[in-house]
């Protein structure tokens, strides 16, 4: 499928914001499910997964890092042209509709899939941010009418040290937890859920070969009454209980 | 009207596309299009008990290609017949099952239980690189290909193409030998064994360390083996290695392939196997071919 850039805007030092009109798509995203970007080097073969930061009635928006060479591309794409994506993918957030209290934590690029999951949740949301140095989309989850914590890594902004620390050391308590970002750090929250018995879904990560569920290249390991079982992220996942998931 | 069906060993496909092994997922595959339209669905390696798999990351990205080390995870021929196999049966096209084994034992167990199923024919992978204790020993080593060609014929009352490793010196010598033991047909390449380094972290991309190469970058290797195989044994082939057109179809063709997987090109756009299908289609016309037949003889040296 074809999309059209109409926003890509830079908004971190190298953190970009870009908006694709593609009204199909749009109307099939769901929150935290994720799409694939075809790069146009023709080296690049395999496709670049990026988590749906926000929907609207005919476009979405992905926020992204540049970490290689498909980043580096998309982000020199201009309003206009055209870029090559799959339709929506994998199964996403869960909102728990009750009027409660729902805390998000992300670290890094992590943050992008709660934005559209922020909008849609009743009650108090609260925001709990890791970045390793520079903060981006604090504004962002506060427009939305969110109450924002950040951490950082090197204590450039906000709290020096990680997520897990600063809901403990605000003692910050909600009813329902959902997470994104790195492995470790999912691992940490969900162990934190589970000693103060609150529920947390999570986004997790992984390299991915096609992102639809064909080569078994994303495989995460969920618990069973003997053990565990292998998963799919990509058509399983990207989101799983934190409870569920059998962490190494 | 062009005729693109093939006789492979007694089972009629109605084109010469297939599934690469390890790239294909009835119900995933099938959402993004109509399986019907393949001439084989060729599945993911299944062995007589489930495996694991590698430990993650199990994918690299290389220059127009890919590695992989997935390790042959596999739910295990028995939940497969029980539970993949059914939902597999409901699409109107041929149905290959790739075996995997450790031992010529647990090849012979898969084979055995799928006598009493109804898929067409089944392909034994002596190839992959990827599992430690078995897999490539028995597809470098002419002995060891030999036996377990001899063993599974034995058994076997399906039809049994033998997929071979390009990883060995003399690729017609292990074609022959299986040939010789009465592989039914053959099909090439598997992936090469492959390595990638993050020269910023000083680690091997793949937790497995080394992985299968596999996308159009290996494609002329597959074609020369293609063509080297076809000189040296009778038996029909099956040629894969790098797919991504309509013509890469005809190169394997030409080089003396009856038949085509398409593995990699399919992860990386899940509707591959149809817009190549219509490539292809769309080639035989522009060169007024009406069979695979007068596509093959067209090759000139
Ligand atoms: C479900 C999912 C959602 C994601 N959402 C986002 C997002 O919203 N924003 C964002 O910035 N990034 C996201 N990522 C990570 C993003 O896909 C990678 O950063 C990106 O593919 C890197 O491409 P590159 O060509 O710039 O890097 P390269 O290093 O050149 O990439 C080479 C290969 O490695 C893969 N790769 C590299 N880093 C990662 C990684 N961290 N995770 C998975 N694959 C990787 C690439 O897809 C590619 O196949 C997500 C990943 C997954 C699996
Ligand atoms: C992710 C992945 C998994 C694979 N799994 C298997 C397998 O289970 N059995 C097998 O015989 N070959 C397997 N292969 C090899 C392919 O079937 C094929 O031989 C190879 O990838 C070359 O074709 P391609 O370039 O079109 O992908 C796998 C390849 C990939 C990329
Ligand atoms: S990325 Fe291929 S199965 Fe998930």
């Amino acid at each position: 499928m074809e999309g059209i850039v109409k926003l890509n805007n830079r908004i971190g030092s190298k953190i970009y914001s870009m908006e694709i009109e593609q009204p199909e798509i749009a109307n099939l995203a769901r929150i935290g499910t994720f799409i694939n970007l075809y790069p146009k080097t023709a080296s690049l073969l395999l496709p670049r997964p990026f988590g749906i930061s926000e929907i609207s009635k005919t476009s979405i928006t992905i926020v992204y890092e540049v970490v290689g060479k498909g980043t580096l591309e998309f982000s020199g794409y201009k309003p206009g042209d055209i870029v090559k994506m799959s339709r929506p993918l994998g199964n996403g957030f869960t909102p728990c509709y009750d009027n409660a209290t729902h805390v998000l934590v992300s670290g890094g690029i992590g943050i992008a899939p709660l934005v559209e999951l922020a909008k849609h949740l009743p009650g108090k949301v609260i925001a709990v941010m890791g970045f390793k140095d520079k903060s981006f989309l604090v504004g962002k989850m506060q427009s939305i009418g969110a109450t924002t914590y950040v951490a950082s890594d090197s204590g450039s902004e906000g709290f020096k040290g990680n997520v897990v620390e600063l809901l403990k050391k605000e003692n910050i308590i909600g009813d329902y937890y959902y997470g994104c970002g790195p492995k470790p750090m999912l691992k940490a929250v969900s162990e934190y859920c589970e000693q103060i018995n609150r529920p947390i879904q999570v986004s997790m990560e992984g390299r991915m070969g096609c992102g639809y569920g064909a080569c078994v290249g994303c495989a995460c390991k969920v618990k069973t009454a003997d053990g565990y079982t292998n998963k799919k992220i990509c058509s399983d996942g990207p989101v799983f209980l934190g409870s569920e998931i059998f962490w190494e | 009207m062009i005729d693109l069906s093939v006789n492979i060993a007694g089972v009629e496909l109605k084109n010469p596309l297939t599934t690469a092994s390890g790239t294909f997922s009835a119900p995933d595959s099938s959402k993004f299009y109509d399986v019907n339209e393949l001439g084989a669905i060729i599945t993911k390696g299944v062995a007589s008990v489930p495996w694991d798999g590698n430990p993650v990351p199990r994918i690299a990205e290389t220059y127009g290609g890919m590695l992989n080390a997935i390790g042959l995870q596999n739910p295990g021929i028995d939940v497969f017949i029980k539970e993949e196999l059914p939902f597999i049966n409901n699409f109107n096209t041929k149905v290959i099952v790739n075996v995997a084994g450790r031992s010529v034992e647990e090849y012979c167990n898969v084979v055995e239980k799928l006598n009493e199923t109804s898929v067409d024919m089944l392909e034994i992978n002596i190839s992959c690189p990827n599992v430690k204790q078995g897999g490539i020993g028995f597809g470098t080593d002419v002995e060891l290909a030999s036996m377990v060609t001899r063993e599974v014929k034995r058994i076997s009352k399906k039809p049994i193409i033998i997929k071979l490793t390009p990883n060995v010196t003399n690729i017609t010598e292990i074609a022959k030998a299986v040939e010789a033991e009465g592989a039914d047909a053959i099909s090439l390449i598997n992936t090469l064994l492959g390595m990638k380094i993050d020269v910023n972290s000083f680690k091997p991309i793949l937790a497995n360390k080394m992985g299968g190469f596999s996308g159009p970058a290996i494609k002329p290797v597959a074609v020369r083996m293609v063509y080297q195989v076809r000189r040296a044994v009778n038996v029909p082939l099956i040629g894969l290695g790098g797919i991504a057109t309509g013509e890469d179809v005809a190169e394997f063709i030409l080089a003396g392939a009856d038949a085509v997987s398409i593995g990699t090109a399919a992860l990386v756009n899940p509707v591959a196997m149809i817009n190549i299908k219509n490539e292809f289609i769309e080639y035989m016309n522009r060169h007024n071919f009406n069979s695979l037949a007068q596509l093959k003889q067209a090759f000139q040296e």
